[in-house]
C-alpha cells in the first residue's frame, strides 16, 4: 500500500467504541449494566504496536473480542481497512474476519488436544482459503518454519511441546491468513522469563518482516515498554491516558499510570519510582463510582473528581483523562 | 543457630529405579527475620522444595535429606503427629491461587477459626467466641476493609487480592515463626501485588518473623528480599545476598534470566533469550545441568558436574563463575561445540 494511502485511513480505527452488557442480579431485580467498554477511541496504523494496559476488569478482552469481530459494539463506531465493522452484515464480516487474527494468553488451553499440530495450522484455510490438501500442507509447513517449528512437529499434538513452542504453533495459527493486524491477549504472561523473552522475539521479528499490526494486550509493564509504539491506558471500560509510548512512560500525566508504573517491581534500585499508595481494588464495574471512576483510588482526589467525569483531551505529547493532569505533571 | 536448616535434600517420584528427581541436593538455611528468596523457572523444584518443608509431599513421592532441622529440631525424625502440630503453627504457607487454596463451602470466619481451634492457644481452643474475636482482628492486621462484614463472607465473594489477604491471615493465625509464600502474587494485578507484598513485609517486620519467598519474578526478589537462592532443574545454582547477586552474577544462569527481562534491553532490541528449555524427567543431561543452554559450556562441562563453592562470601555451581565484568574465570577458554543433538 501507498505510503499517503495508509496514513490517509489507518488500519483499525475505533470512535466512541461502547460495549455494554446486561447482567441479571436475580429474578425480580432490575438488570445491571456494565460498561465493559464506554467510549474508547483510538487508531492503529500498519506496522505498528498500540498496547493496551490496566487491571483485570478494565475491558482489555472485552476490546480484543470487539476488534476481532466476535462481538458487534454496542454504541460507536469501528472500522478495519476503511470499512465499518460496527454495523457491517455478516457477509462483509466473514471477508474481514481474516484480516483481524488472535493470540490468546494460555497456550495450554487455546490449542485443541485432540488435534495434531499441522491441522490446527490448516484449519483457518479450509474455512478461509481456496487451497487443496497440498496447498493447504505446503502454507503449514512454511509458516511453522517461519516461527521457528521442525517439520516433523507437523505430526504431533500440543501436549507433546513445551509452553514456549506452544505460543509459537498459536502465533503461527494466527499468521497462517495473513492478518494485517493480530491481537495478543496477555501472549507472555503465562511463560518463564527466558521463554517469554524467546516469544518477544519471535513477534518483533515478524513484525519487522511481514508489517503486521499489532494489539498488544498485556499488564506487565516492562514488556510493553519494550515492544509497543502507543500505549493506551484504560481504566473501568475508559481511557485514562493514551500517547506515544516514550512520552507516557517518561513522563506520565495520570496518576493511574503513575502508580502503575511504580508498583511494577525493578532490579535495579536506581530505577524505582517512590511507591504510590494505592489503596483498595478495581471498583465493581456494575456499580461504578461517580464522577471519575478512580476517585476512589486517588491520592489526589479532590470535591471536582468525585462530581464531574473527566474528558480525554490533550495534555503535553500525550492525552489524559484528569481534572488535574497539568498541575500534578 | 540458623531457624532452618536444610542440607542435600532430595525429593523424588516414580519408580526407584529410573525416579524423577525433582529437588537434587538441595542445602539451605534461614535465620530468624530474615527475608529470603527462592527463584527460578517453572520446573526448577522451587515449589517441591516448599512442600518438603511442609511436610507435604506425599507417597509415592519420597523426601531424603541429611539435615531436615527447625528451630533445633530435627523434623526427619518427628512422628507424624508431632509434625502436624508443628506444620500450621510454626511454619506456615500461602499459596499462589488463592481461590484455589481456600474452600469454598465454608465461610472466612470457620476456615479462620478452624485454624485457631486446632493450634491456638488454650483459651482459644476452648472459647469459640475468643476464636471469633482473634479472627477479626486478624483480618483487621490484613487491612480487610469491612472486616466485620467480611468474616461472613464465602471465598466466591472476594476478589484475588482479599482472598490472598484472607490465606494471609489464616497463615498469621498461630504466629509462625517461618512463613513459605509460594509465588504470592502472581495470579494478582500489579496495583495489587505491590500491595500484598508491602502487607507482607509490614507484617514481617513487625512479628519478626522469617519469611522464604518463592517466585520465577526476578524483580519481586529483587525489591523484597536479602539473600536469594537461584534454582535451575532441581538444583541450587547460586545464592547471594541482593543486590550483588543481581549487580555481579557469579553463575551463567543468572546472568541469562536478567538478560532476558526487558528491562534490562535497550527500546525494542532483541531479548537475549536462553535458547531451549529446563530439563525434564527424561532428558536430564550429564555433568552441569545447564550445559545445553549455557553460552559459555565447554567440554568440562558436558562431562563433571560442579560443585556448588563458596566464593566469597556466596555460593555458585559452576566450573568457570563469573566475574565483575560478566566474563568466565579460571581460565576459560572458548571451545567450538559439537553440533547439539536433535534431543
Amino acid at each position: 500500500m501507498p505510503e499517503a494511502m495508509s496514513s490517509a485511513a489507518p488500519l483499525l480505527e475505533a470512535r466512541a467504541l461502547c460495549r455494554h452488557y446486561a447482567v441479571s442480579r436475580g429474578f425480580f431485580r432490575a438488570k445491571g449494566l456494565v460498561r465493559a467498554l464506554d467510549g474508547v477511541s483510538f487508531t492503529i496504523g500498519e506496522g505498528q504496536t498500540l498496547a493496551c494496559v490496566g487491571e483485570s476488569g478494565c475491558g482489555k478482552s472485552t476490546l480484543a473480542r470487539q476488534v476481532t469481530m466476535i462481538e458487534q459494539p454496542t454504541a460507536g463506531s469501528l472500522s478495519v481497512d476503511g470499512e465499518d465493522v460496527a454495523t457491517a452484515d455478516k457477509r462483509t464480516l466473514k471477508r474481514l474476519r481474516p484480516r483481524v487474527q488472535m493470540v490468546f494468553q494460555n497456550p495450554f488451553a487455546s490449542l485443541n488436544p485432540r488435534k495434531k499440530v499441522g491441522t490446527l495450522l490448516e484449519e483457518p484455510l479450509a474455512l478461509n482459503a481456496d487451497l487443496g490438501t497440498a496447498g493447504r500442507r505446503e502454507a503449514a509447513l512454511s509458516m511453522m518454519a517461519r516461527v521457528g517449528l521442525k517439520p516433523e512437529h507437523y505430526r504431533r499434538y500440543p501436549h507433546m511441546f513445551s509452553g514456549g513452542q506452544r505460543q509459537r504453533i498459536a502465533v503461527a495459527r494466527a499468521l497462517m491468513l495473513h492478518p494485517r493486524l493480530v491481537v495478543a491477549d496477555e501472549p507472555v504472561s503465562a511463560l518463564d522469563v527466558s521463554i517469554q523473552a524467546q516469544v518477544l522475539n519471535l513477534l518483533m521479528e515478524l513484525q519487522e518482516d511481514l508489517g503486521i499490526a499489532y494489539l498488544f494486550i498485556s499488564h506487565n509493564l516492562q514488556v510493553v515498554r519494550h515492544i509497543a509504539d502507543t500505549v493506551m491506558v484504560m481504566y473501568l471500560g475508559k481511557v485514562v491516558e493514551y500517547g506515544p509510548k516514550v512520552a507516557l512512560f517518561e513522563r506520565p500525566a495520570h496518576p493511574y499510570t503513575r502508580a502503575l508504573l511504580a508498583s511494577t517491581p525493578t532490579i535495579d534500585a536506581r530505577t524505582r519510582r517512590e511507591r504510590i499508595a494505592l489503596r483498595g481494588e478495581l471498583p465493581s464495574p456494575l456499580n461504578p463510582p461517580s464522577g471519575c471512576a478512580f476517585h476512589t483510588r486517588c491520592p489526589y482526589a479532590v470535591e471536582r473528581c468525585r462530581a464531574e467525569v473527566p474528558a480525554l483531551r490533550p495534555v503535553g505529547a500525550v492525552r489524559v483523562a484528569c481534572h488535574r493532569a497539568e498541575e500534578l505533571l | 543457630m540458623p531457624l532452618l536448616e536444610v542440607e542435600d535434600l532430595h525429593v523424588e517420584f516414580g519408580r526407584e529405579a529410573a525416579p524423577l528427581v525433582a529437588v537434587d541436593g538441595v542445602d539451605l538455611s534461614l535465620d530468624a527475620g530474615e527475608v529470603v528468596g527462592c527463584v527460578g523457572e517453572s520446573g526448577s523444584g522451587k515449589s517441591v522444595t516448599a512442600l518438603a518443608l511442609m511436610g507435604l509431599v506425599d507417597f509415592p513421592g519420597r523426601v531424603r535429606a541429611e539435615r531436615l532441622a527447625f528451630a533445633g529440631r530435627d523434623l526427619l525424625t518427628l512422628s507424624g503427629a508431632q509434625r502436624r502440630k508443628l506444620v500450621g503453627k510454626e511454619i506456615a504457607m500461602i499459596f499462589q491461587d488463592p481461590h484455589a487454596s481456600l474452600n469454598p463451602c465454608y465461610t472466612v470466619a470457620f476456615q479462620l477459626m478452624e485454624t485457631l481451634r486446632i493450634h491456638g492457644t488454650d483459651q482459644e481452643r476452648a472459647s469459640a467466641r475468643l476464636r471469633r474475636a482473634r479472627a477479626l482482628e486478624l483480618l483487621r492486621q490484613v487491612e480487610i476493609p469491612d472486616a466485620q462484614a467480611r468474616l461472613a463472607a464465602f471465598p466466591h465473594q472476594l476478589s484475588g487480592g482479599m482472598a490472598q489477604r484472607v490465606m494471609i491471615a489464616m497463615a498469621l493465625a498461630c504466629s509462625p515463626k517461618l512463613l513459605i509464600a509460594d509465588e504470592p502474587t502472581t495470579a494478582l494485578d500489579v496495583t495489587v501485588q505491590a500491595q500484598i507484598l508491602e502487607l507482607l513485609l509490614r507484617l514481617q517486620r513487625e512479628r519478626g518473623m522469617a519469611l522464604l519467598l518463592i517466585t520465577h519474578d526476578l524483580a519481586v526478589v529483587a525489591e523484597t528480599a536479602q539473600r536469594v537462592f537461584v534454582m535451575y532443574a532441581g538444583q541450587v545454582v547460586e545464592t547471594g545476598r541482593v543486590p550483588q547477586i543481581f549487580e555481579t552474577p557469579l553463575h551463567p544462569y543468572t546472568q541469562a534470566l536478567l538478560a532476558a527481562l526487558p528491562e534490562h534491553n535497550a527500546d525494542r532490541a532483541r531479548l537475549k533469550a536462553i535458547p531451549g528449555v529446563i530439563p525434564g524427567v527424561l532428558d536430564r543431561p550429564r555433568g552441569c545441568l545447564l550445559h545445553p543452554r549455557c553460552d559459555y559450556a565447554v567440554e568440562r562441562c558436558r562431562v563433571d558436574q560442579p560443585p556448588l563453592e563458596a566464593l566469597s562470601g556466596r555460593r555458585a555451581r559452576c566450573h568457570f563463575p563469573l566475574d565483575a565484568s560478566g566474563r568466565p574465570t579460571r581460565g576459560w577458554r572458548p571451545q567450538r561445540m559439537r553440533a547439539p543433538s536433535n534431543a
